[in-house]
């Protein structure tokens, strides 16, 4: 039975993608989770996942060509929703389909001086990529705004025989068409969600202490962030209480079974994403520190996954070092929650009725008046704070 | 190592964690965090670079003396072996 493969959705605010590059041909064999394609878009360049078994039939959609979101990509034969039985996990001792491409698997160059003061705008993903093909980024011409060299630029370069040399816009912005992206989505989040916002500051310093000791004794490898503390007591809270983590779709809440949490990363060029930590509750906090690790490298590399941008239930944006006290958070719709932390700062704090120097972070909470209201939502914080205060049992 | 050696390292092991830094771009007396909005997990990662590719176990108390590349290979030349 054939079955057709459609570009997917990355969240609320992507509704077209470049096809960059296939990893597959007609008559390669496909497995659930298998990387297939590269897709350029407003979120860097991105790697799509397919999620279904099958061998490809016929590739739809050639390289360099942007279409809409639900586009037939490619069709697949003998297509089938894999068995929920089968342990499709343990596939891991088959390698995947060679690329069709091939490009040459060898480290990049290193990186030669700029000969000029201005160095070209390229994306990361670009960057690497021209590494990777030998080009030298100098010689290549940005399509993207304002000059910026992509990832389809780099790809272009590498079958025009004569790149033309063309100096590099400077000064303009590397990240207009993701500035755009946010702007759609924050601009719909705040049209149709009625949020409300609540603060509370917490007292951490049970779980900064527990932190600078399991960090001074484990391996340096080991060694855990602060955020990763506060992702498993919002991953575990939203897994006691409903209505904070999941989608609102269809004029209706549907509760995850599931708890993603997202974490909001920045880009050094400017712009931002939130890639989902996948099954947060499960984990030990070594396995959300690798996750979360992970994450960031391939979210500044611009080697995202289609279905980690898709699939945060709840996401935490923690402003972190040297940024603020206090955030107020904008869900990402489809999301009804997020959760903000500022800096954790030392604060004279009562305890026992005397004056102490204490480890104190704001949490703030922007949450849907649709599915729940301010007395849940104190609730949920409170819950979360209870476990920061209990670091031992994350 | 010597300290020309160290900061030609040092600025292989940033543009591995870190691989949207231009690695000519960096100023050594400048905090790693204002030039690139180096934050706590880029630290996280750049110790555990030094530790797997020099060897140095560096404390995390010890991570601010890592803040920019003149910093780190001060830090290094006294720790490297």
């Amino acid at each position: 039975m054939a079955s057709e493969f459609r570009l997917p959705a990355l969240g609320a605010d992507m509704d077209e993608g470049t096809i960059v590059q296939w990893n597959v041909a007609p008559g390669s064999v496909v497995k659930r989770g298998d990387v297939v394609a590269v897709v350029e878009t407003d979120k860097g360049a991105i790697d799509v996942e397919i999620f279904q078994d099958g061998v490809v039939r016929e590739i739809v959609v050639q390289p360099g060509t942007k279409v809409p979101v639900g586009t037939v990509l490619a069709l697949l034969e003998g297509a089938e929703a894999p068995p929920a039985s089968a342990g499709k996990s343990g596939a891991a001792d088959e390698s995947p389909p060679p690329p069709v491409t091939a490009p040459a698997a060898e480290r990049p160059s290193p990186v030669t001086p700029a000969t000029t003061g201005a160095r070209p705008r390229i994306s990361p993903a670009a960057r690497k990529r021209a590494g990777e093909l030998g080009i030298d980024v100098a010689t290549l011409q940005g399509s993207g705004a304002d000059g910026v060299i992509t990832l389809e630029d780099v790809e272009q370069a590498r079958s025009a025989p004569q790149p033309t040399a063309h100096p590099p816009t400077a000064g303009a912005s590397s990240t207009a068409s993701m500035r755009e992206a946010i702007a759609a989505a924050m601009s719909r989040s705040k049209r149709e969600i009625p949020h409300y916002y609540l603060s509370t500051t917490v007292d951490v310093t049970p779980a900064t202490d527990w932190l600078a000791a399991h960090n001074a004794s484990a391996p340096v490898a080991e060694r855990l962030l602060f955020a990763t503390l506060l992702v498993k007591s919002i991953a575990l809270t939203c897994d006691e209480m409903t209505g904070f983590s999941g989608f609102y779709r269809d004029g209706r809440f549907e509760a995850s079974p599931a708890v993603h949490v997202g974490v909001a990363v920045a880009l050094r060029g400017g712009g931002l994403v939130a890639p989902a930590i996948m099954e947060t509750a499960g984990k030990s906090l070594t396995a959300l520190m690798d996750d979360f690790r992970a994450l960031v490298m391939r979210a500044r590399a611009g080697r995202l996954r289609a279905s980690e941008l898709a699939a945060p239930t709840i996401i935490l944006t923690s402003l972190g070092e040297s940024s603020v006290d206090t955030v107020f958070p904008i869900i990402q719709p489809p999301q009804v929650a997020i959760v903000g932390a500022g800096e954790v700062v030392t604060r004279p704090w009562v305890v026992d009725g005397a004056i102490h120097a204490r480890q104190v972070v704001t949490l703030s909470l922007g949450a849907d008046h649709r599915v729940t209201d301010g007395r849940l939502g104190a609730q949920f914080l409170a819950r979360v704070a209870q476990r920061l205060a209990d670091p031992g049992s994350l | 190592m010597n300290r020309e050696q160290l900061a030609a390292r040092v600025l292989e092991l940033v543009t591995e964690i870190a691989p949207d830094v231009d690695p000519t771009s960096v100023i050594p007396g400048i905090d790693f965090r204002d030039q690139f909005d180096f934050d706590s997990m880029d630290t996280l990662n750049f110790a555990i670079a030094l530790h797997r590719e020099l060897g140095v176990d560096v404390p995390e108390t010890d991570y601010s003396q890592l803040a920019s590349l003149d910093k780190c290979v001060a830090y290094l030349a006294e720790h490297v072996s």
